[in-house]
């Protein structure tokens, strides 16, 4: 069995997957860093003071662990849910109560957003306060903002999809809403984003696609952005 | 002006190769660029809409009665029939932002259940955020006695269908 064991570490599958043992200096413990993809976003040093839980309360790292928690819950409902005019409710139907796990799905992808949009808005309170928004860090503060409107528009795009009265009854209000937009521009965006004047099948896959793919995409490459400058500035 | 300064001048004016190089390969990279966003501009904007006709039959005169008001759900369009038989057809669309207002009959008001707006049976605001009245629709009788309602022919107050 040991020997078993010990023939997989020293295979050259195994070695080429784990280059090297523990770091035991400080030189090498940088280089972990700097060569590994995952740890690069890091900086290679860290202010105590700047890991202090009560510092930032986490609140960044909770948003995007709700993230993850959104893109598989959301993926495992696509499965199920086909974005037409005849099925969509039908489908969120099935959801809740014909397919295992359903209901604990929908609620969680459902909660997560909702927490999602309050964590994202707490963080940004303590960034204000902490003064975390001042130079170096305009610029993340700047992408920041962005992204707290992407998750705006995720959670309002995902409301329309499950095609119930309050989904479109809340798209038709939304909507109407862009019309006062002056000069006709309000009226020719309402008739993009709809893909008609009416809240209706076009509607309905254009929310789709925004929703689970085109926003998403934004989000994953903003979010990037935004950890890499939060290390490069020396936060975590 | 001796040669050698005229020389020297030329050159200052030619323009170098790199310089027309970048001119040619980012016009290029331009034209494509906007050329693209033209073409996806326009396949986003569909051609054809497969959404209710805008001119439609409400139905046949006998069966709206005297001073009632009747909501067209599928058209969202008010049929009106006053006391003295003459017709008109208003939108049921909340000017607010765009509700199906519905006829109240004890309180004689259209209530609109988004934002509480409330107009009178004439289409105009009573109270509530909604900022215009209610618009008026053209309607026409055809040979069969059927009521033809075209939304977007939109008519003032003023006309009205005798019958």
């Amino acid at each position: 069995m040991k020997n078993a064991l010990d023939r997989i570490v020293r295979s050259q599958v195994w070695r080429s997957i784990f280059r090297h043992g523990l770091p035991d200096s400080n030189r090498s413990r940088a280089e972990t860093v700097f060569y590994n993809f995952f740890l690069h976003l890091h900086p290679t040093k860290v202010r105590k003071r700047s890991i202090k839980f009560t510092y930032t309360w986490g609140l960044g790292g909770m948003s995007f662990g709700l993230f993850i928690v959104l893109v598989v819950t959301g993926a495992l409902l696509m499965l199920y849910y086909r974005p037409s005019v005849p099925q969509a409710y039908w489908d969120m139907k099935d959801l809740q109560f014909v397919v295992s796990s359903g209901t604990f799905l929908r609620n969680m992808h459902r909660w997560a957003a909702h927490a999602m949009v309050a964590l994202v808005f707490l963080h940004m309170l303590r960034v204000f306060y902490t003064g975390s928004y001042k130079p170096p860090k305009e610029f993340n503060w700047v992408i920041g903002v962005v992204l707290f409107v992407v998750t705006i528009l995720l959670s309002y795009t995902g409301y329309l999809l499950p095609w119930d009265q309050l989904s479109f009854w809340g798209i038709s209000v939304g909507t109407n809403m862009i019309h006062a937009m002056p000069f006709g521009v309000g009226d020719k965006i309402a008739f993009l984003l709809l893909g008609g004047n009416i809240v209706g099948e076009n509607a309905l896959v254009r929310f789709y696609v925004l929703h689970c793919f085109v926003i998403p995409v934004v989000a994953i490459v903003l979010m990037a952005i935004h950890f890499w400058r939060v290390r490069k500035d020396g936060g975590v | 002006m001796d040669d050698k300064e005229e020389k020297h001048s030329k050159e200052e004016n030619a323009m170098s190769r790199r310089y027309f190089l970048e001119i040619v390969g980012g016009g290029a990279v331009l034209t494509a660029a906007v050329g693209s966003a033209v073409v996806i501009g326009q396949y986003l904007s569909p051609n054809v809409l497969r959404e209710p006709a805008l001119r439609f039959k409400a139905g046949l005169i006998e069966n709206f009665s005297a001073d009632s008001i009747t909501l067209d759900k599928e058209q969202k369009v008010f049929i009106v029939r006053g006391k003295e038989g003459y017709f008109y057809a208003m939108s049921a669309v909340c000017t607010h932002l765009g509700c199906i207002a519905n006829w109240k009959p004890e309180d004689g008001v259209v209530a609109c259940p988004c934002h509480g707006s409330k107009f009178n049976k004439e289409g105009n605001v009573v109270d509530g955020p909604a900022p215009r009245s209610l618009p008026r629709f053209s309607v026409t009788l055809d040979e069969q006695g059927q009521l033809v309602v075209d939304k977007s022919v939109i008519v003032g107050e003023d006309v009205i269908l005798k019958v």
